[in-house]
């Protein structure tokens, strides 16, 4: 069918387009002598032009661009509660801008909270800890060993020029998260991914593993909170992704500030900040960051990426406009730090996001399961549609309980195949799936923890 | 997952998968399976029969207009219609509605396409034009506003032809031809322009009944290529050529993306229209306020329908009335009578 112009302005009038814009400064006419500020105005631009910030083209200082960037950093940390005077913290760093950047705004919170304890007389507020994890993906990648040693070596040196305060540094092998000894471990893990034959499905479930490992390194060491890198740019991607996939229901809970699902809450500060402006910051404060493995995706994400660059060059605030759509949507009840009762600041963060939302009291209510491997809630009414005919197997439980998504792209289709994909997978996953019940239990208990007597369901 | 297809060998060519008795003369688009002619007419027919009863678009006695430009998707739309409508004993009494917008060499063409289809499916139809019922074509709009923004003109006049037209022929229900292709793009599209009010509206199958008239979308689970491929077998006759107007528009990036993401994982069109159906979106935000245009009385969100502001712009000379986000309160009322050009005489 022809175009739909039905009120929008879609015809090729995308040089006219104002709809995406957050809050750009009305025709700023580019006269030959402004090459200053526009926020100080008294500063250079940062040369080149694209001294970006928000999405938006505005041209700011190099100062000036700094302090917007970490500023949004702080909002994100404060109106989401994401960080608290007692919290044990792990970044998770790839070696990447992003969560170079993350670290490194982490890193110089942590001092200015270490500054104001120093100085205030009483000591009341505690400083919050800051640790590092390192997924060593090797398993994945042979990458000959003393590549790798060198590769740990410079991230160890970044993490160790950000003290003090002295951040452990945690190396995690991806393989960890089987139980068995380090090398059939890294058979196993890779005999895993290989019984995947879809690409993307195969990328998707290595995402999944990376996620696992963090969890169990930031469980074993007393970890409070677990910071991811993610940014604007990739969260957009995440939107198309999801939506292609069929994910659509799920999509509100993985772009959030705050993804309580797992164990160690996961936080997203860098959420609001692209990747050009990432990339910028490093540029300019010479921050010091590593090439990605996995830099090149292939499939649905690597056709995405190519996509969602393209529609950036067309115009840059596209990625913010995605998110910002995204954000619309209604998250979910674990898309907040889990309340404490007298922790006023995070019930002031809850109210407010009930309200942006208009959360109705249902819309609250946990949904009935998750799928075992990628986690998404799944929303009662596509449950009923998983039918299985090999209820007698291993994996016969197993596979309705995962979403149609990851039983397309991840589970094998073959009987033999599915059953040796089974053994593999790693116990966590099986274990999620065995308790699915558990999950709901737990959050109907968090909803009457103050009553109870016992801390378990017998009494004892 | 890898289509099953590319693993045999292409040799020989196989039996159809489904009957086993016919060779396969395709590989059909959303499943890759390879089957024979006759199998696919059946599952391209029984898969919209069944959108249509479980959908319950339509009730026996109604009178349908079938919205027919003389492309594929119509023409294809009002076989099938007639077809499933013989076979199943829908009882609907179909017409075909046309819009001319006044572009030649594209649109006078494609009428030829409509009339030449009134005869061959024997069903009555009914041309409305722009000229009629606003006073302007499209050429004399592109004339006036160039090249920029005309496609929003065309889709908001056509709407509203269609509904006018629709009450001419006092049918209960209008169907197009928007097909799952069409709708998967408006999912992303409507993502990428940050619509979230649209995005919960566009997977719906049924829209405007609580308007003039409904309009329902059969083909909302039938993939584009399979509708060519229909009307390629069954040597229907169309018109096939872009509109001579439609610049690089913004649909395109999402119609390209789309064509990519067919060739690696056809089921995605599918699944693209599956999230937009199960997304998180407060019903509070779903439908804007409704109430009537002031001036024609067609149903309308604020206080003048958008056919009647971009009228207006075209009448006084502001080509630019109604494009973007300003309102035009504060243009309105300082003027004096206007000189309109002759309007269509419905009101509703």
């Amino acid at each position: 069918m022809a175009c739909n112009g039905t009120g929008g302005c879609d015809s090729g009038c995308y040089k006219d387009e104002n709809d995406s814009t957050n809050g750009v400064l009305p025709s700023v006419t580019n006269s030959s002598n402004t090459n200053l500020c526009l926020k100080c105005k008294s500063s250079e631009i940062i040369a080149g032009g694209t001294g970006f910030s928000g999405g938006t083209n505005m041209k700011l200082c190099a100062d000036c661009f700094r302090g917007n960037l970490y500023g949004k950093f702080k909002l994100a940390v404060s109106a989401n509660g994401m960080i608290s005077p007692s919290d044990n913290v792990l970044v998770a760093f790839s070696g990447g801008t992003s969560s170079r950047v993350a670290l490194q705004f982490v890193h110089e919170m942590q001092v200015k909270s270490q500054k104001n304890f120093d100085a205030s007389r009483d000591r009341s507020l505690p400083v919050f800890g800051v640790g590092v994890a390192f997924v060593d993906e090797s398993a994945f990648h042979t990458l000959p060993s003393h590549e790798l040693d060198k590769e740990i070596e410079e991230i160890k040196l970044i993490v160790d020029e950000l003290s003090p305060p002295t951040k452990a540094f945690h190396v995690i092998p991806i393989e960890s998260i089987c139980l068995s000894n380090s090398n059939s471990a890294k058979d196993n893990l890779n005999e895993l991914l290989n019984a995947v034959s879809d690409k993307t499905g195969k990328e998707d479930l290595m995402v999944q593993l990376r996620m696992m490992s963090l969890q169990k390194t930031a469980l074993e060491n007393g970890y409070t909170k677990l910071v991811l890198g993610s940014c604007t740019s990739r969260l957009a991607c995440h939107v198309i992704a999801s939506t292609v996939k069929g994910q659509g229901y799920s999509l509100a809970a993985d772009i959030q500030y705050v993804d309580s699902r797992w164990e160690i809450p996961v936080v997203l500060p860098i959420r609001d900040c692209t990747l050009q402006e990432l990339n910028m910051l490093c540029k300019l404060e010479s921050l010091k960051t590593m090439e990605l493995h996995n830099g090149s995706r292939a499939g649905i994400n690597g056709l995405i990426s190519s996509f969602v660059k393209l529609l950036q060059e067309e115009n840059p605030s596209r990625e913010c406009t995605i998110v910002r759509t995204a954000g619309k949507l209604t998250p979910f009840h674990f898309n907040k730090i889990p309340e404490e009762a007298d922790d006023c600041n995070l019930q002031l963060a809850s109210q407010r996001r009930r309200k942006k939302f208009n959360l109705k009291s249902n819309e609250l209510l946990p949904p009935e399961s998750y799928c075992p491997l990628c986690s998404s809630p799944l929303d009662k009414n596509s449950i009923s549609n998983l039918a299985f005919e090999n209820g007698h197997t291993s994996y016969g439980s197993f596979v309705p309980k995962c979403c149609s998504s990851c039983q397309f792209q991840i589970l094998p289709k073959e009987p033999l195949h599915m059953e040796q994909f089974y053994s593999l997978l790693p116990q966590p996953i099986t274990d999620r799936a065995k308790d699915g019940s558990c999950r709901s239990q737990r959050s109907i208990r968090e909803q009457i923890q103050d009553c109870l007597l016992s801390d378990n369901e017998d009494g004892t | 997952m890898e289509s099953k297809a590319t693993a045999q060998s292409s040799g020989r060519v196989r039996n159809c998968s489904i009957c086993n008795q016919t060779k396969a003369a395709l590989k059909r688009p959303k499943t890759l399976e390879q089957i024979c002619r006759e199998c696919f007419y059946q599952v391209f027919e029984d898969e919209i029969h069944r959108v249509i009863v479980d959908n319950h678009l339509f009730k026996p006695g109604e009178r349908i207009a079938i919205g027919a430009s003389g492309g594929k998707d119509s023409t294809v739309l009002a076989y099938v219609m007639a077809e499933l409508n013989r076979r199943h004993n829908y009882g609907l009494d179909l017409f075909l509605l046309s819009v001319d917008e006044g572009i030649t060499g594209y649109r006078d063409d494609s009428l030829e396409t409509v009339k030449r289809n009134e005869i061959q499916y024997g069903l009555p139809l009914k041309v409305v034009s722009y000229k009629d019922l606003y006073g302007w074509t499209m050429d004399e709009i592109v004339k006036m506003i160039g090249l920029k923004n005309n496609c929003t003109f065309c889709g908001v006049f056509r709407r509203q032809a269609l509904d006018r037209g629709a009450a001419l022929l006092k049918v209960d229900k209008v169907v197009t031809g928007h097909n799952a292709d069409d709708i998967a793009e408006t999912v992303i599209l409507n993502i990428l322009r940050g619509d979230i009010a649209r995005l919960g509206r566009c997977t719906s199958i049924t829209t405007g009944e609580d308007g003039p008239i409904p309009r329902c979308k059969p083909f909302k689970y039938t993939y584009e290529k399979e509708i060519v491929m229909y009307a390629y077998f069954k040597k229907l006759d169309y018109f096939s050529t872009e509109c001579i107007y439609s610049p690089n528009a913004y649909r395109g990036f999402a119609r390209e993306f789309i064509k990519d993401l067919e060739r690696i994982r056809p089921r995605a069109i599918l699944d693209i229209i599956k999230s937009g159906e199960d997304f998180r979106i407060a019903t509070s935000t779903k439908m804007p306020e409704q109430g009537t245009c002031e001036r024609c009385g067609y149903i309308s969100s604020q206080k003048w329908c958008k056919a009647c502001v971009l009228l207006e712009g075209l009448n006084r000379g502001l080509p630019k009335l109604g494009i973007g986000r300003r309102g035009i309160d504060n243009e309105r009322n300082s003027r004096k009578s206007i000189d309109n050009k002759k309007c269509g005489s419905l009101d509703f």
